[in-house]
């Protein structure tokens, strides 16, 4: 069972983890240019 | 151009909960199977980032085609083509691991070169090799084209590898006992975490690609603009140093 | 299209006649990479014999690298004269991958030679190696020229082209094995399948270039 475990775990912490530097990349990116309409 | 803020709140949100009920059906609900005891909960996980690596890279491919036919040459088409290739480049690699952790109790070993795996494992490479062109500097539209070429160049070549992995296999190992077995043993229970896998994953994927789209604008408008903007830096500090 | 691909064939040619990189560099780098296969692996003949399939296509494989980037490399500066000279695309296409596979034909004669004096191999069906060979040859040839072409005035193109190409050769390289180990191990009746694909291969890439190749010509 715990290869069951490891998969789930793996593929969810993976995934958010992604999520993560996405959000943060676009964050800083909108940081760093100029206020705009979006 | 990108999806209105409620629709990526609500794909969020819902990857997470249908994320819950599959997890909790595949870790509870599901009963082991005759032929592989515990581990066909991997059902619930595996296949879906499998089929969701090869939609991504389905996506670049048309995302591409879109880009090269002059009538429908948009730079939306070369973003959503590069947003989707990363994705999928990560779904591949969780295949991979998936995979690899399925197999270790099953067969024994953590990798071996069964068909599949050994297709997946060049997808893989093949659109590393992508994401690495996309980082190559040049004007937008030389580096679009070249991504776009790169890309269709690769998928060309997926048919190919699934052709001769698969007959390399049948040579090499006879049959070995597929990670996926016919669903005459799978039951209701099986048949559901399945499902909710997919549409879990798949709200995950869509999420993603949405955001990682949102980037690629940010990043191009950011490549424009950011000369200006370190003109106004220098300018701003001159000001200050001017005495009142 | 075919006049301007026998033009461009024969310009690349004569520069490496002149030059003679393939000759004396590629060949040498082929004939090392056989050696150096023979001291990584178990110096008991028996392991080289089996294994001079996959060996033998490995050294191909290395050498088309050598054989692509030199064949891009000598447009460099001239790229821009290409495009202009008002010379199909599709012909520079044929001929540069033209001139490629004749060099990597080349090779392959010498590598086989190479691999029956140096692994003891015994070559049962010559035209199943012939064929494969053939295929294989146009194959590489095809998808390598693409993939320079892409990659040509970049930088980081020495490093990126084996990362961009190798994965896409890879299929080239398992069934050009299974053809040559199906030669080498007398059953030649194995090998056609294989064939087959190294066909749909070289025909896939061929038609791709032929198509594509005016897109990447466009102004670098």
């Amino acid at each position: 069972m715990s290869y069951v475990y490891a998969g789930y775990g793996i593929t969810f912490i993976v995934l958010v983890l992604y999520a993560l530097r996405v959000l943060a990349r676009g964050r800083a990116l909108r940081r760093a240019l100029p206020p705009d309409e979006r | 151009m990108t999806a209105p803020r409620w629709l990526t709140r609500a794909l969020g949100l819902g990857a997470l909960a249908f994320a819950a009920a599959a997890a909790i059906d595949g870790l509870w609900v599901m009963g082991p199977t005759a032929e592989q005891g515990d581990y066909s909960r991997l059902l619930v996980v595996h296949p879906p980032v499998a089929t969701l690596a090869y939609v991504g890279f389905g996506i670049t491919a048309i995302a591409s085609i879109l880009y090269l036919w002059p009538r429908t040459r948009r730079r939306e088409w070369d973003l959503l083509a590069g947003a989707s290739a990363e994705v999928g480049v990560v779904f591949c690699g969780l295949t991979l691991i998936t995979g690899s952790i399925w197999g270790r109790p099953v067969w024994g070993v953590w990798w071996t070169w069964d068909a599949r795996l050994t297709a997946e494992a060049l997808l893989f490479a093949l659109f590393l090799g992508y994401l690495a062109l996309r980082r190559v500097p040049a004007s937008d539209h030389v580096r679009a084209r070249r991504c776009a070429i790169a890309a269709l160049i690769a998928c060309l070549d997926i048919p190919i590898d699934h052709y001769a992995t698969s007959w390399w296999q049948t040579l090499h190992q006879g049959s070995s006992i597929d990670l996926l077995q016919p669903d005459k043993h799978l039951d209701t229970a099986h048949n559901v975490g399945l499902g909710l896998g997919f549409i879990a994953l798949g709200l995950a994927f869509a999420w993603l690609v949405v955001h990682r789209y949102r980037v690629e604008q940010l990043e191009a408008r950011y490549e424009h603009e950011a000369l200006s903007i370190a003109l106004e830096a220098r300018h701003a500090e001159g000001r200050v140093e001017v005495p009142a | 299209m075919w006049r301007d691909a026998a033009l461009v064939a024969g310009k690349d040619l004569r520069i490496e006649a002149r030059s003679r990189v393939a000759t004396n560099q590629v060949a040498p780098f082929a004939m090392l990479v056989l050696v150096l296969f023979a001291f990584a692996l178990d110096p008991d003949r028996g392991v080289l014999k089996q294994a001079a399939g996959g060996l033998y296509w490995v050294a191909v494989l290395f050498s088309s690298l050598l054989a692509v980037q030199r064949s891009a490399a000598i447009e460099s500066g001239d790229r821009d004269q290409l495009r202009m000279s008002g010379l199909d695309p599709a012909g520079v296409f044929l001929g540069k991958a033209g001139a490629v596979a004749a060099q990597l034909a080349a090779l392959e004669v010498l590598l086989g030679v190479g691999i029956v004096v140096l692994y003891n191999a015994h070559i049962a069906s010559v035209g199943l190696v012939v064929a494969a060979c053939v295929l294989a040859t146009v194959g590489l040839a095809a998808a390598g020229t693409l993939y320079s072409s892409l990659a040509a005035g970049l930088k980081v193109r020495d490093t990126l082209l084996p990362l961009l190409l190798l994965p896409v050769a890879a299929p080239v390289l398992l069934a050009a094995t299974e053809a040559w180990q199906a030669a080498l191990g007398g059953h030649p009746g194995d090998g056609t399948q294989w064939l087959e694909i190294l066909g749909a291969f070289a025909v896939v890439y061929v038609a791709f270039g032929v198509v594509g190749y005016g897109a990447l010509m466009e102004e670098a």
